[in-house]
């Protein structure tokens, strides 16, 4: 690379001021599949966090090995590899979760976030930063997976991971969950009110 | 009226440039503005064409084509509450003052949340307010069901006016029309308030007035019956058991959101919006023609898998919010297509649309709503199809004459 990034950066920059998700609009469609409720919403960041450390890793490793021809494929070999692994883990361990995240953990191969990654910085760099940009831009990417989560799974259900949050009383005087909020659509009007905030915020992001 | 005009330049200078109420100086020119002609006009004897119909005269004048449909919407609002206590005899101005104080606490809830985040947006962009929340606010009321919870109404004009006309820059920007979303919003978030038995009849006292419905009374509006009936045929009932008819449909004395019930009323709104100009009789035309078509063609193959292809194609027209949307929603200037063959295009296929969901979807028993949504969002392309179409014509016309 050109300029010497810090490590600091690597790992801090995709949080925000990078975000794969409402700054780069990436990995779009699991936030829509995965964010009716909360508990998918922190698994499936989980896994895309420990996928994309591990793979950054590995291409990392392997980087100068790799003929650039067939880079994409032996990328894919990797993530593949990685994703069955979080796939048998959670099937094993977490039954319920992976039954409701169904085909979405065997997606992530397809995830934009992780193909960019690799393609972008572990071929490119050494393991130890690869490392720390996976595990930034998978927390980057978790982290609006929970927001989200959080705000469907409460207005549209009156719970936080499973358990009653908006008391009975309230449903007495007549107040009803929003049934929208379960429907994909809203995921997406949630991570535009995610975007909205973060670039007021952050005026130089255009 | 003089005083009025004296009074308002009185107080101008407060809203003025270093005045010390000049923050909420969008709000005095909002009124200003709506109560007489805007100052800032340009004089006579120059270039421009003068005509004192502005954004404000048109909405005033769609909410004024919308009168007969909300009277009537009261009336029947107190009808169909007595029918539901038993009553046989209607007193008129008892069901009128009923149906007022039905519906006067839903229209005051709107107006207040959708005009209060306009004005708040207003003063934040430093922008005058706009009125096109004038129309929008009497709109969503008119298309619910009377039962709809007030805090359910604020949320959904608080969200339609946000994502769907704020966040595009406002009245003149929005890409679907902002009441429909609301009706739309309602309909997805709180399915069980939107249809089925209680939801179009008013059941208790309104504010200690008027009877007390009994517990139970089965008040399913046309369509909603439709979709939920088996077997052979229709069989639709009013909330005493009388059957309800084509004529009934036409009339408009049955269950139903508060404005929509009445076709004839509607007639009268169209008759208003045509003779002003501000409707466009080539919208209602096709789409009227659309849904005929497409009611033909259900009505042509009914079969009891999908209920409402028994409804004749002129019944299509007559029930349910279809005469209303295409009226009043179709013809929205700013969500409609804007060239003349686009208009028919536009038209024509939110009647095929509207009829098509209301028979081959049962879960949605009106379609209406979902098609002008639908064809919202295919207006641009429309227009784009229609202007594309005529420069190509127009550039072979060209090439061939200098050959």
């Amino acid at each position: 690379m050109a300029e010497k990034v810090s490590n600091k950066k690597i790992f801090l920059n995709p949080l925000s001021k990078d975000n794969p998700v409402i700054v780069q609009i990436l990995g779009i469609c699991s936030v829509l599949a995965v964010t009716a409720k909360l508990e998918p919403a922190i698994v499936m960041g989980l896994s895309v966090i420990a996928v994309l450390a591990f793979s950054n890793v590995i291409i990392s490793l392997i980087r100068n090995t790799i003929p650039t021809n067939i880079r994409i494929i032996v990328q894919l070999v990797v993530v593949a590899g990685l994703v069955v692994i979080v796939s048998q883990l959670l099937q094993a361990y977490a039954y319920d979760v992976s039954k409701q995240l169904s085909v979405f953990i065997g997606l992530i191969i397809t995830n934009c976030i992780l193909m960019g990654r690799l393609e972008a910085f572990a071929m490119a760099n050494r393991p130890w930063p690869s490392f720390l940009d996976g595990v930034g831009n998978g927390a980057g990417y978790a982290v609006i997976l929970v927001i989200v989560g959080f705000f469907r799974e409460l207005l549209g259900s009156g719970t936080l991971l499973g358990y009653q949050v908006v008391p009975q009383w309230c449903y007495d005087h007549g107040y009803v969950n929003n049934g929208l909020m379960i429907l994909p659509p809203m995921a997406l009007i949630v991570v535009a009110c995610i975007i909205w905030v973060h670039r007021s915020i952050n005026k130089d992001i255009e | 009226m003089s005083k009025l005009r004296k009074y308002l330049d009185r107080i101008r200078p407060h809203f003025e440039e270093g005045g010390k109420l000049h923050a909420f100086h969008s709000v005095f020119d909002g009124f200003d503005t709506f109560l007489y002609t805007p100052r800032t006009t340009s004089g006579a004897g120059e270039v421009h064409i003068h005509d004192s119909i502005d954004s404000k005269r048109t909405m005033i004048i769609v909410v004024l084509a919308l009168m007969p449909c909300f009277f009537f919407g009261m009336y029947n609002t107190g009808y169909q509450h007595w029918m539901a206590c038993g009553e046989t005899v209607f007193p008129f101005w008892q069901l009128m003052l009923y149906g007022l104080l039905t519906i006067l606490p839903r229209v005051a809830v709107t107006y207040l949340v959708g005009l209060g985040i306009e004005f708040v947006v207003a003063q934040w962009r430093k922008e005058e307010i706009q009125e096109g929340f004038l129309v929008t606010g009497i709109l969503i009321p008119m298309i619910c069901p009377v039962e709809t919870p007030l805090w359910m109404l604020a949320v959904a004009t608080a969200f339609s006016v946000i994502f769907v006309k704020e966040v595009f820059g406002g009245t003149g920007y929005n890409i679907f029309n902002v009441a429909l979303v609301a009706r739309a919003f309602l309909f997805f978030a709180y399915p069980a308030h939107m249809s089925g038995d209680k939801a179009f009849v008013s059941a208790g006292s309104v504010f200690g007035y008027g009877p007390v419905a009994p517990d139970s009374f089965s008040c399913a509006t046309p369509l909603g019956q439709i979709a939920a009936s088996t077997g052979n045929g229709l069989h639709l009932t009013g909330i005493d058991g009388s059957a309800i008819g084509s004529w009934d449909a036409f009339l408009g004395l049955i269950p139903g959101s508060f404005g929509e019930t009445s076709v004839i009323c509607i007639l009268i709104g169209a008759a208003i919006l045509l003779l002003t100009g501000i409707g466009s009789w080539r919208i209602m035309l096709s789409a009227v023609a659309g849904a005929l078509l497409m009611g033909w063609i259900a009505n042509s193959c009914a079969t009891p898998l999908y209920p409402a292809s028994y409804l004749t194609p002129v019944d299509q027209l007559l029930y349910g919010g279809f005469a209303f949307a295409v009226v009043f929603m179709a013809t929205d200037p700013v969500t409609a297509s804007r060239t003349n063959t686009g208009k028919l295009l536009y038209g024509f296929l939110i009647g095929v649309v509207a009829v098509l969901i209301r028979t081959y979807n049962n879960g949605y028993p009106e379609g209406a709503m979902l098609a002008v949504l639908l064809m919202n969002a295919f207006a641009p392309l429309i227009d784009y199809c229609v202007v594309q179409r005529n420069i190509s014509r127009r550039l072979n016309r060209a090439k061939t004459q200098v050959r």
